[in-house]
């Protein structure tokens, strides 16, 4: 498989973008530690969401159970905040989780929306940890993307009937 | 070993941890940790344990199909393993993926291959130590020897051949039943049908294994297999979950701890039977 050119990222948000490069940068079994760092970096869930787990989305495509939350602020530009709860035996989803958070976290909805499908395969990960445990990565972006449309078009009918 | 394991029709398929702590340091052991998630490893392992990934060391990455015997020969070797070697394979979720991994040896022919009962969350739970170092290995030379699927292997046609004989599903009740559990946009992935493979008797693999993930007691496991659900040692067995990793676990426990002469395990399971056109099933 050639390895991607920088136009390969120019389509993914800022933040994403910088992560891609960093993976790139470094061999196959340093993409796995840096892997391993942003599954350690992963934040811990806000109190709010302690022990609410049937608040969350459960992410099935993972192989260890991933819970979700999505929250999408009423401020001009729909600021996107990302909630991620999963073992610390499961780092790999945590790991998945993690490059999500650092790249997702704080975008507007627009930009997610925007963030192409295909985007977890950018990092170069799939030799790394195989194509098929990329499926998680996969079932969460595509999750995260359908709770910032539904929140979104909900802020935006309860602004229109306000 | 220990009452329990002596009881066990292969008692020296199954070792202690405490067995293990004390022959860490054996020049003719190696000490395999093989996890569904491919970091755990590298978070911290059983001091001189080496990772064997399932997909990326076990899968042959173009074709749905092991290894062959070049590519295994240098997954051994490269990891200190000769043919002789007493190898210790344990593992997350159960030993799932290690008794996968010690499948996979079997078809290789690799003659000693042991289990660590309770696998890493029971080495976890005692307290005993963890390690981030990688051990440094000398390789050796490991055979080149090939692949015989013949005797604890099953393909499609084989199982078509065999319905009708005794057959061991060992998926959820909800994987089992045909039930599709799945929220909008969110097709069910997988397979195209759900169900299981007419004939096929449902325990799922965790009956075998207690609440610590070590496996139950050969009383309890008799009770299961012989008693309930009628099975019988002489039987012809095949076995088979989602991908055959579940089935690893149950292939172990018939064929180690009970002493079931032919058992095969269906590693296409359903993903393949579910996708598979004109092929009976039954819910």
């Amino acid at each position: 498989m050639p390895e991607q050119t920088d136009s390969d990222r120019a389509d993914l948000p800022e933040a994403m973008a910088e992560l891609a490069e960093d993976f790139h940068a470094v061999s196959q079994p340093e993409r796995l530690q840096l892997l391993l760092e942003l599954s350690r970096e992963l934040p811990a869930l806000p109190e709010r969401y302690v022990g609410q787990l049937d608040k969350m989305e459960r992410v099935d495509e993972c192989q260890s159970p991933l819970f979700l939350a999505v929250e999408v602020e009423d401020d001009a530009d729909r600021t996107v905040r990302l909630f991620f709860d999963a073992p610390a035996e499961a780092p790999t989803t945590r790991g998945f989780a993690g490059i999500l958070h650092e790249g997702l976290d704080g975008l507007t909805a627009r930009q997610v929306l925007d963030v192409p499908d295909d985007a977890p395969y950018r990092f170069g990960l799939a030799e790394a940890v195989s194509p098929l445990r990329m499926r998680g990565m996969v079932g969460m972006l595509g999750r995260i993307k359908r709770q910032v449309r539904l929140r979104s078009e909900a802020l935006s009918a309860a602004g229109e009937s306000a | 070993m220990s009452e329990k394991i002596d009881a066990y029709a292969h008692p020296e398929r199954l070792v202690t941890t405490d067995w293990l702590a004390e022959h860490l340091a054996d020049d003719d052991v190696v000490l395999l940790e093989s996890d569904e998630d491919v970091l755990l490893y590298d978070t911290g392992h059983i001091p001189g344990a080496l990772k064997l990934d399932w997909h990326t060391d076990l899968n042959d990455p173009l074709t749905r199909d092991y290894v062959g015997g070049e590519r295994f020969a240098q997954v051994m070797g490269e990891r200190g393993i000769g043919r002789g070697t007493t190898v210790v394979i344990y593992g997350d979720k159960s030993n799932w993926w290690a008794a996968y991994a010690l499948w996979v040896l079997t078809l290789f022919g690799h003659e000693d291959v042991r289990l660590l009962d309770g696998g890493r969350a029971k080495w976890v739970e005692e307290g005993r130590e963890l390690t981030t170092e990688v051990p440094e290995v000398t390789p050796v030379d490991y055979p080149v020897v090939e692949r015989d699927d013949s005797a604890v292997r099953a393909f499609k046609a084989d199982v078509l051949d065999h319905l009708g004989q005794p057959m061991v599903d060992v998926r959820s009740p909800g994987e089992f039943s045909g039930e599709l559990l799945h929220m909008p946009d969110y097709p069910q992935e997988g397979a195209m049908r759900g169900g299981h493979i007419p004939g096929a008797k449902s325990v799922p693999w965790a009956r075998a294994a207690n609440e610590d993930g070590t496996f139950r007691s050969r009383e309890e496991l008799e009770q299961i297999y012989l008693t309930e659900q009628g099975l019988d040692p002489s039987d012809d067995v095949v076995a088979y979950c989602r991908i055959g990793e579940r089935s690893s676990h149950t292939w172990f426990v018939l064929t180690h701890l009970l002493g079931f002469g032919t058992v095969r395990n269906y590693d296409g399971s359903w993903t393949e039977w579910g996708n598979s056109v004109g092929v009976p099933v039954e819910r």
